[in-house]
């Protein structure tokens, strides 16, 4: 059974329509890409899964349940983690602490009243996870400097971390690659293949780097003006005539 | 319906100086991004000057136009240029609670700076405008309107006209709105942001001086205060407005005096709409246009995108320190804290034990905005308002129940934790000036309305609070009283720090550093600030009714003199300019605000002056207290941790260096700081 499955997801804004009966699915442990040229309703679509937009028409189910009225902090809770196109890191705090605190909101436990009887500090636990997952990231060097002082592919890399400590079940990156130069993709592309290996989470990649997306992913969906004009297995997408010609032109 | 007429037209006046406050107030926003809440203080430094050149009988007596000459059209601009090269040209891209937090602390400064070189007395009394013979009246029918009432509206509306064909049709007004939405992408269009901006600067602070000279004829007498209450009020038509549109704050201000004006005598004499709803409108009005036009700070708030430019701020100096000196530190702040227990305790006469346990309450009450504004990163002026409530409600339930002093106490604190729960709940979306302001309309509520209720207040006479007693220990003594004082300071204290290093304030931080991210890895942003808002207000309300305690009589004549809307202020003022990040600068804040005006300028600086200087000095001006704080507090922008905080760990980080050298016999290195190759960008500022 897939684990994502959007189903005619609809988006108008003033009388454009940014996503016309968009559907797609992301099986258990699956990688896949949603591609497609700027404007074509990438980001629409994310915030629509994410519930920071909520579509005029279709529904959204995760793991059997419908997300459409879910909010958006509980759809993490429900095992979705995401990383930003624009980053947003935790201004002032270091890797170390960004991870600590998307493991702690993962538990769940912990509020106020224990805070309040001098239980909140962080456990043993919480710490190994938080170091575990610098030394997978290979973020050890750079564990407890500020993010505002790191660069922007390790800030990448933070969202990565930062998202996986919450143990999603599914990681939606919403264009990992911009602002990257070509080694730090390479390593970010390096990065995903191992997490998707060894801990079996399913990913859905937004992406307009199609190199990234061919190197990385097993199945495609494409969009352009909001309309889904080709999915199937990423080598069939590519040979795809409609495909070539909303990417490369009249080039081709 | 002739009643209804009279009321309109009595309304109108009135409504002309709330209009010309909000036009300047918007006029300020629109041209600088600074929601100035010193609006008010700048008009009250040309309305002094006007005072000492021209009306004082005792000074210089000056002719109306030169005196109205100096203290407007060169004063005033001149005023705004300063504050411009001085504090806001650098704090162009700040964030908005940062510029709020630097108004704010001009609010509390710039009035004693004027009294001080003014040489005013406490009360400027006969106050006069700037209109020869303004008092005479003119009678339209059954109507009359005096001179000045005549000039503030044909000022108002003529600064309307021309202000708005100022940003409609000039280079210079699209300059100036530019400046304020990115003064980086103006810059690289080839405009001169820095000379826009002080231009900006001197026609605001003009507008101020108009409005301070022209309104100085409606206070019985000329102080700071009375211009704050009118800002305040105006504050609702500015932000009717959306801070950005001057007619409709010229229709806002007409319209919330008539409106407010027929309340208060159309409808029967104890109707809820006359008591309450018709005194209360501006703050009600402010708070409900601020929960209900989100559209507002959507507009606003919207990020300068060349923001990010800016390099990180320099790590903070205690990271650097070794461990041996930071334990050294707080051994050393332990043996200081137990030695000024111990002489408390054992040697200070009754006044001295009194100032001390005031001292130790109010860092209590301080406690609660290390957790508002420390953690959260929020401005709340509702402060005192919660502690407020704490105090009524321990004395009203002592006195009506006979309940136990400390269970009251616990009600209170429960109680205000209840108010400021609620209270976050509408303002939850609000962000940044947004909340600061609906806090500030509802401290003003409780001012103006809910204290004087019966069951709130306690209506005029005083309600005896005893000292409270546990088992077989009294507390009724003083001297145990302080020590009670100090264990509850340690407990909250305490308690803070736990909450700081536990969930809710990593939660905290990082809701700070980027509230979508916080979201998207599961944490409830609005539960958050509910539980930070209810806790910071339990903890005022806490301190409170230590108050209650302390005074033994309590009751409305209390309010002013403790918990009054001004103090919002003031207590915010003192505590960011101290250190709002740390218990530490919470407990220093409070002795400083008890302490500082009495030891530092009463009798430390005083003797330190008499061994320099040939003359005597007796004492220095109390009003040096909001100066040095008010000062401070400007700093807030540049460090935010507090300038004391700052100056406290660069003279550690000194005496780092000296022990280092003194032990490697070697110049020191410099750290090894890698400059980032891209800086990122750093979220939402909220």
């Amino acid at each position: 059974m897939s684990l994502l499955v959007a189903e005619g997801v609809t988006k108008k804004f003033a009388g454009i329509t940014a996503l016309d009966s968009v559907s797609l699915d992301v099986g258990e442990h699956e990688l896949v890409g949603l591609i497609g040229p700027n404007g074509a309703g990438k980001t629409t679509f994310f915030n629509c899964l994410l519930g920071l937009l909520r579509p005029d028409a279709g529904t959204v189910t995760f793991a059997g349940s419908d997300l459409t009225r879910v909010p958006v902090h509980r759809r993490a809770r429900l095992g979705i983690g995401r990383t930003f196109q624009r980053i947003e890191l935790f201004v002032g705090m270091t890797p170390r602490e960004h991870f600590v605190v998307a493991a702690r909101a993962r538990a769940g436990r912990g509020g106020l009243v224990a805070d309040l009887l001098g239980r909140g500090r962080v456990t043993r636990e919480e710490h190994d996870r938080a170091q575990e997952m610098l030394e997978l990231l290979g973020l050890g060097p750079v564990a407890d400097k500020k993010v505002e002082g790191l660069s922007l592919g390790i800030g990448r890399l933070v969202e990565v971390g930062r998202a996986l400590m919450t143990e999603p079940r599914l990681l939606l990156l919403d264009e990992p690659s911009s602002g990257l130069d070509r080694a730090e993709t390479a390593v970010l592309a390096e990065t995903l293949r191992s997490v998707q290996r060894e801990r079996g989470t399913a990913i859905l990649l937004v992406e307009h780097d199609v190199d990234l997306v061919r190197s990385l992913v097993g199945r495609v969906f494409v969009l352009d003006f909001g309309v889904l004009i080709a999915s199937g297995r990423t080598e069939d997408v590519f040979a795809d005539a409609a495909v070539r010609r909303a990417y490369l032109g009249d080039l081709v | 319906m002739e009643e209804l007429v009279s009321a309109v037209i009595r309304g109108f006046p009135q409504g002309c100086v709330y209009a010309l406050v909000a036009v300047g107030f918007v006029l300020t926003y629109k041209t600088s991004g600074v929601f100035n809440l010193a609006f008010g203080a700048q008009a009250f430094v040309s309305a002094a000057l006007y005072w000492r050149l021209h009306t004082d009988p005792e000074g210089w007596q000056w002719p109306i136009v030169p005196a109205a000459f100096v203290s407007v059209v060169i004063a005033a601009p001149l005023l705004g240029f300063v504050l411009d090269r001085a504090l806001y040209r650098h704090l162009r891209t700040a964030s908005p609670v940062a510029k709020l937090v630097t108004s704010l602390g001009l609010l509390v400064a710039l009035p004693e700076i004027a009294k001080i070189v003014l040489d005013m007395p406490p009360q400027a009394y006969g106050t006069e405008g700037i209109v020869p013979d303004g008092r005479v009246v003119y009678r339209f029918g059954d109507y009359a309107l005096n001179r000045d009432d005549i000039v503030t509206i044909v000022v108002v509306i003529l600064a309307v006209a021309v202000l708005s064909a100022l940003f409609r049709f000039t280079a210079l007004g699209l300059r100036m709105r530019a400046v304020v939405e990115s003064p980086r992408m103006t810059e690289l269009a080839g405009v001169n942001a820095d000379r826009v901006g002080s231009i900006s600067w001197m026609l605001s602070s003009f507008f101020a001086g108009v409005a301070g000279v022209l309104l100085a004829p409606l206070f019985p007498y000329l102080g700071a205060d009375q211009y704050f209450q009118l800002v305040v009020t105006a504050v609702a038509a500015a932000v009717l407005a959306g801070l950005s549109s001057l007619p409709v704050a010229l229709v806002g201000g007409l319209a919330l005096s008539v409106v407010s004006q027929v309340m208060v005598t159309y409808p029967p004499q104890d109707s809820f709409v006359r008591q309450v709803l018709g005194p209360a409108l501006p703050f009600v009005v402010l708070f409900g246009v601020l929960v209900f036009m989100p559209s507002l700070q959507r507009r606003r708030e919207a990020t300068d995108p060349l923001a990010g430019v800016d390099p990180p701020p320099p790590a903070l100096a205690a990271d650097e320190r070794s461990r041996a000196l930071t334990i050294g530190t707080y051994v050393f702040g332990a043996v200081v804290g137990l030695g000024f227990f111990w002489w408390v305790l054992t040697v200070a006469n009754s006044y001295w034990l009194a100032r001390f346990t005031e001292a130790v309450i109010y860092a209590v009450i301080f406690c609660s905005i290390t957790v508002i504004t420390g953690m959260t990163g929020q401005v709340s002026l509702c402060q005192p308002a919660f502690a407020a409530i704490g105090a009524f409600t321990t004395a009203q339930l002592v006195t009506r129940y006979d309940m136990s002093v400390l269970a009251a106490m616990v009600i209170g604190a429960l109680l205000a934790a209840l108010t400021g729960g609620l209270l976050s709940i509408p303002a939850l979306r609000l962000g940044g000036i947004f909340l600061a302001l609906a806090t500030l309309a509802f401290a003003l509520f409780f001012e103006r309305v809910l204290v004087k209720e019966e069951w709130v207040g306690g209506g005029a006479s005083l309600m005896d609070v005893p000292r409270p007693t546990i088992g077989p220990w009294d507390f009724g003594d003083d001297r145990a009283f302080f020590v009670l004082c100090t264990v509850v300071l340690v407990v909250v204290g305490t308690l803070v720090i736990f909450v700081r290093g536990g969930t809710t304030g990593r939660y905290l931080d990082a809701l700070r550093g980027s509230e979508v991210a916080a979201a998207a890895i599961g944490i409830n942003p609005a539960r958050l600030r509910i539980t930070a808002f209810a806790l910071s207000a339990a903890i005022a309300g806490v301190g409170g009714g230590l108050i209650a305690m302390f005074s033994e009589r309590f009751g409305q004549a209390n309010y002013d003199a403790r918990f009054s809307v001004f103090f919002g202020l003031v207590w915010t003022v003192i505590v960011v300019s101290i250190g709002s990040r740390t218990v530490e600068g919470a407990i220093q804040a409070g002795a400083a605000f008890i302490l500082f005006p009495l030891v530092i300028l009463q009798r430390f600086l005083p003797w330190l002056l008499n061994l320099v200087l040939p003359w005597h000095v007796e004492s220095l001006p109390t009003g040096l207290t909001f100066i040095l704080f008010g000062l401070g507090a400007i700093t807030y922008a540049k460090h935010p941790e507090g300038s004391v905080e700052f100056g406290k760990r660069r003279s550690l980080n000194a005496v780092q260096r000296w022990i280092d050298r003194l032990g490697r016999g070697s110049v020191d290195t410099p750290p090894d700081t890698v400059e980032p190759a891209v800086s990122l960008p750093t979220g939402s500022e909220r």
